[in-house]
């Protein structure tokens, strides 16, 4: 079937998902004003929400759509970080090195794909995890790290302060739009479908045809090379890296956090969940130990009762899920 | 090395009571738990709590503290673990994730980040050993807590294979439907192995800050070392579990002999690679077994015999 018949018998984009999509491209345009008239705390705060909603929508792709329950991405975002400290370090400018850092830590989830993805679920999510804390170490075995000191990129200090909080404030935002845009295009094309038809049934999927290992990986590389770059970003804002932070398995655990409490398997989900995860360390954040504690118990009473995450509550109540990423098929006339 | 490879044998007792407990939630409840290694913080926690602040001698201590996890694990499986298995396999892990930091962080808010140790309540126990030939000094401590990992897991074998729990238990985990045909209650079932297996993890916690420290935040360690241990031997048999247990041990024993660096990873290899073997095993039997891979591989043909294809 051509492209334009099968177009034919999809419904349109209902009109509340259109005026949702030109309000966000609105508010892409205002947030690319915003670093020339706030304050620079404003600013920064931002540019951790922009990496929250990277984390959030890559993991969503990873386990919401393709049913690859991690607990280990946190090797990517470690490694992201790495690979641009030995390339600053190389001589390329730290800048271009975010997107180089992230492009090559995707190459090698490429060759960890190969292992991890013939795993069963349960191995797969601790599997990761065991991989990241073996990476974490032979990282550490690097003298350019220092060990569990860790080692800055002096590099980024050459740069004017305001000037250097612009660009990453400017790099992390074209980021995020790229990340949220980019899993859209991802999900609404054929990619999307088949991967939501693996995580309904992988072998169902396997027997109409969908190459399920190809499908699956693609997403792997790509969550895995969205976390690398928000952990590049990361470390541009905050200059150390220290393996035991970028390899910490709190990144999987916000995360997780984020994605369960907006909806899992839902596009607008995550945004939301990081939108209220940054809102609340925003509040309870000085709490500290508490305040984890406390995300803890919101994450057990989510799964227990609102599974669905706060775009549940809007699907409960019988209307229909906001930027769906499902089809629609026109009924047959006649 | 002989002296490392007793020790990494003693060792391995302390990580099979550690992975028996997450193999017996897997295997009978279908159950991952991802706080098992801060149960195992939580019975440290509070054989501490009773010797340091209540004044409790230490064998006491243990003897109330076993019970209590019990308790707990027969709780947390009645209210949380039960609802969340109706979600499938994503709900257990995001809920026990959620009480992993939920348990750490109230317990790092509670007891402080110190680390903490049953060490300087027990004595000349702590660092007595015995002078064997060949120079060979073996600590009593790990030699009493490897025959006590033994006692305890030979008992639940007994318990599993002798009972009428046992057999419930077996059955449950089995075939659930045949079992619940058979007038047996899923559900008591699953509370019973939920109380066995925190207890466990409490001893284990226990065995920990007996032989080193513990701090609110050893319990994703602990995790990891009980999951390695329960795949390198093989789920669902408490035996697998034991020889798991000693073959992690006996890895890290000589991975630390190269460097003290080396002793968590080399245990972490371990893990990888026997995850490795058993896929390319897996896959080889899919193609009619090694020799046949082989030589499809190398030579490109397929010499499958009996198979349409």
């Amino acid at each position: 079937m051509s492209r334009a018949a099968i177009a034919d018998k999809i419904m349109p984009m209902p009109k509340g998902d259109k005026l949702i999509v030109l309000a966000a491209g609105l508010l892409l345009l205002g947030l690319g004003a915003l670093p020339f008239l706030a304050p620079a705390l404003i600013v920064d705060k931002m540019i951790m929400l922009f990496i929250l909603i990277i984390f959030a929508v890559m993991w969503n792709l990873l386990a919401g759509y393709a049913g690859l329950i991690s607990v280990g991405q946190q090797a990517f975002v470690g490694l992201g970080g790495y690979a641009m400290v030995r390339m600053v370090d190389a001589g390329l400018p730290p800048f271009p090195a975010i997107f180089v850092a992230a492009l090559v830590t995707g190459a090698l989830a490429f060759v960890l794909s190969l292992f991890v993805l013939r795993m069963k679920a349960g191995e797969f999510a601790i599997a990761t995890w065991v991989i990241a804390e073996v990476i974490r170490a032979i990282v550490s075995f690097d003298p350019i790290v220092q060990g569990e000191t860790g080692t800055s990129v002096v590099a980024l200090n050459a740069y004017a302060p305001e000037m250097r909080r612009m660009t990453i404030y400017l790099l992390a935002l074209v980021s995020m739009a790229g990340a949220v845009w980019g899993t859209w295009a991802l999900l609404k094309g054929r990619t999307g479908a088949e991967a939501q038809a693996i995580r309904d049934d992988e072998d169902a999927a396997a027997s109409v045809g969908i190459s399920t290992f190809r499908v699956k990986q693609r997403i792997y590389i790509l969550a895995s090379v969205g976390c690398a770059l928000a952990g590049t970003l990361w470390l541009a804002s905050s200059i150390t890296f220290q393996p035991r932070t970028g390899f910490g398995i709190q990144w999987s655990i916000f995360m997780l956090f984020m994605v369960l409490v907006g909806g899992i398997g839902t596009f607008i989900g995550p945004i939301l969940g990081a939108l209220l995860f940054f809102a609340l360390q925003e509040i309870f954040g000085d709490f500290g130990a508490w305040y984890l504690a406390g995300l803890g118990l919101v994450a057990i009473l989510f799964a227990l009762y609102l599974p669905r995450g706060i775009v549940g509550l809007w699907l409960d109540r019988g209307y229909n899920e906001p930027l769906s990423m499902r089809r629609r098929l026109k009924l047959p006339r006649g | 090395m002989l002296e490392a490879i007793l020790q990494g044998v003693l060792l391995g007792g302390y990580y099979a009571v550690l992975a028996a407990g997450l193999s017996l939630m897997f295997g009978v409840v279908r159950f991952i738990n991802l706080a098992h290694g801060d149960m195992a913080v939580l019975g440290a926690m509070l054989a501490l709590w009773l010797v340091q602040v209540m004044g409790l001698n230490v064998p006491m201590a243990i003897a109330l503290t076993l019970p209590a996890m019990g308790a707990i694990g027969w709780l947390l499986q009645r209210l949380i673990f039960e609802r969340a298995l109706r979600g499938g396999f994503l709900i257990p892990i995001l809920t026990t994730i959620g009480l992993a930091a939920t348990l750490q962080n109230g317990m790092f808010a509670a007891f402080g980040s110190d680390t903490k140790s049953l060490g300087a309540h027990i004595g000349s126990l702590s660092w007595a050993s015995w002078h064997l030939p060949g120079d060979i000094f073996l600590g009593k401590l790990p030699v009493y807590m490897f025959l006590t990992a033994l006692v305890v897991l030979g008992g639940l074998h007994l318990i599993l294979t002798r009972t009428g729990f046992g057999r419930a238990v077996r059955a449950t985990a089995s075939d659930p439907e045949a079992a619940a045909l058979c007038g047996i209650d899923a559900r008591r079932v699953h509370r019973g192995a939920a109380a066995i297996a925190v207890a466990l993890a409490g001893l284990a916690g226990i065995f920990l800050a007996l032989r080193a420290q513990v701090t609110p935040f050893s319990g994703p360690m602990m995790l990891i070392f009980a999951f390695e241990a329960v795949v390198i031997g093989g789920i669902g048999s408490l035996r697998g579990t034991l020889i798991g247990g000693i073959a992690l041990g006996l890895a890290q024993a000589m991975g630390g002999m190269i460097s003290p660096q080396f002793s968590i990873l080399a245990g972490h290899c371990l893990f990888l690679a026997i995850l490795a073997l058993r896929m390319t095993e897996a896959a080889a039997s899919e193609r009619g077994g090694w020799r046949n891979t082989l030589t499809a591989v190398l030579f490109n043909r397929s010499q499958i015999k009996g198979r349409l294809s």
